[in-house]
C-alpha cells in the first residue's frame, strides 16, 4: 500500500477516535439533556463517519476496490441521527411539562404540537366526507 | 502506521463507551439513559468497523449494518412508547 495512503487512512482513524471521544465527554460534561443531545448526534456521528471512511479507504488498498457497505453504514447514520435527536428531545418534552414557558413562540395560530393539542382540521375531513359521498 | 492509529482507536473508543456508561448509570432523567444507550450503539459500530480493518476481513459489514438498524429503531420504539403510551398503534 502507498505510504500517502496509509498516512490518510492513520489521521481519518485518529481524527474520528477524537471525534467519539469529544461526543462521550460532551455527553457527559454538558448540563442538561437538551444540550446533551448535540454531543452523540453531531460529533460521534461524524467520528464514526471518519472510520467507516478509513475502512474504505484501506480495502480500497488491499484488495483494489471499492466497496460499497461503509457508503451504506455512512448513509444509515447520518440520516437517522437527527430523526433520533428529535424523538429523545420530543420525548424529554413530553416528559417535563415545567419546559414549556421556556420555549419560543412558534409563530403561528396554534402552539407547540408536543404540549398543545393539534389545530382543528375537521373542517378540511368533512369536505373530504362528503366528497366521498357525491361519488 | 495503521498500527499505531489503531490502537489509538481502539482506546479512544473504549473511553467513550465507558463515558457513555456512566451517563447511563448517573442519567438524572429517562431520555438520558436513552440517548446513553444510542451513544453506546453508533459507538459499538465504530469498535466493530475498527476491528474488522485489524483483522483485514470484510466478515464484520452485516454486523455493524444491523447494530446501526437495531440502534434507531430501538430507540425511535422507545421514545414513541414514552410519547404515545404505545410502539405501534
Amino acid at each position: 500500500m502507498a505510504f500517502w495512503l496509509e498516512l490518510v487512512i492513520s489521521l481519518l482513524i485518529v481524527v474520528g477516535g477524537c471525534f467519539v471521544i469529544v461526543g462521550s465527554v460532551g455527553l457527559v460534561k454538558l448540563p442538561d439533556l437538551m444540550s446533551r443531545l448535540h454531543a452523540p448526534t453531531k460529533a460521534t456521528t461524524l467520528g464514526v463517519g471518519g472510520a467507516l471512511v478509513a475502512s474504505m479507504l484501506y480495502f480500497w488498498g488491499i484488495e483494489g476496490k471499492v466497496s460499497i457497505h461503509e457508503v451504506l453504514i455512512t448513509a444509515f447514520l447520518f440520516l437517522t441521527a437527527p430523526v433520533t435527536a428529535h424523538f429523545v428531545a420530543k420525548a424529554y418534552l413530553h416528559q417535563h411539562p415545567e419546559k414549556k414557558p421556556e420555549l419560543p413562540p412558534t409563530g403561528r395560530p396554534y402552539g407547540w404540537s408536543t404540549y398543545d393539542a393539534p389545530p382543528d382540521s375537521t373542517a378540511g375531513q368533512a369536505g373530504d366526507v362528503e366528497a366521498e359521498k357525491k361519488d | 502506521m495503521i498500527g499505531y492509529a489503531l490502537t489509538f482507536g481502539f482506546f479512544a473508543v473504549c473511553l467513550a463507551l465507558m463515558l457513555n456508561l456512566w451517563r447511563l448509570v448517573q442519567g438524572p432523567t429517562l431520555m438520558d439513559r436513552v440517548l446513553a444507550v444510542d451513544t453506546m450503539m453508533i459507538n459499538a459500530i465504530a469498535l466493530i468497523i475498527l476491528y474488522g480493518i485489524q483483522q483485514q476481513t470484510t466478515l464484520y459489514f452485516e454486523a455493524a449494518l444491523l447494530l446501526a438498524m437495531f440502534g434507531f429503531i430501538s430507540t425511535v420504539a422507545y421514545c414513541r412508547f414514552v410519547l404515545r403510551g404505545d410502539v405501534i398503534e
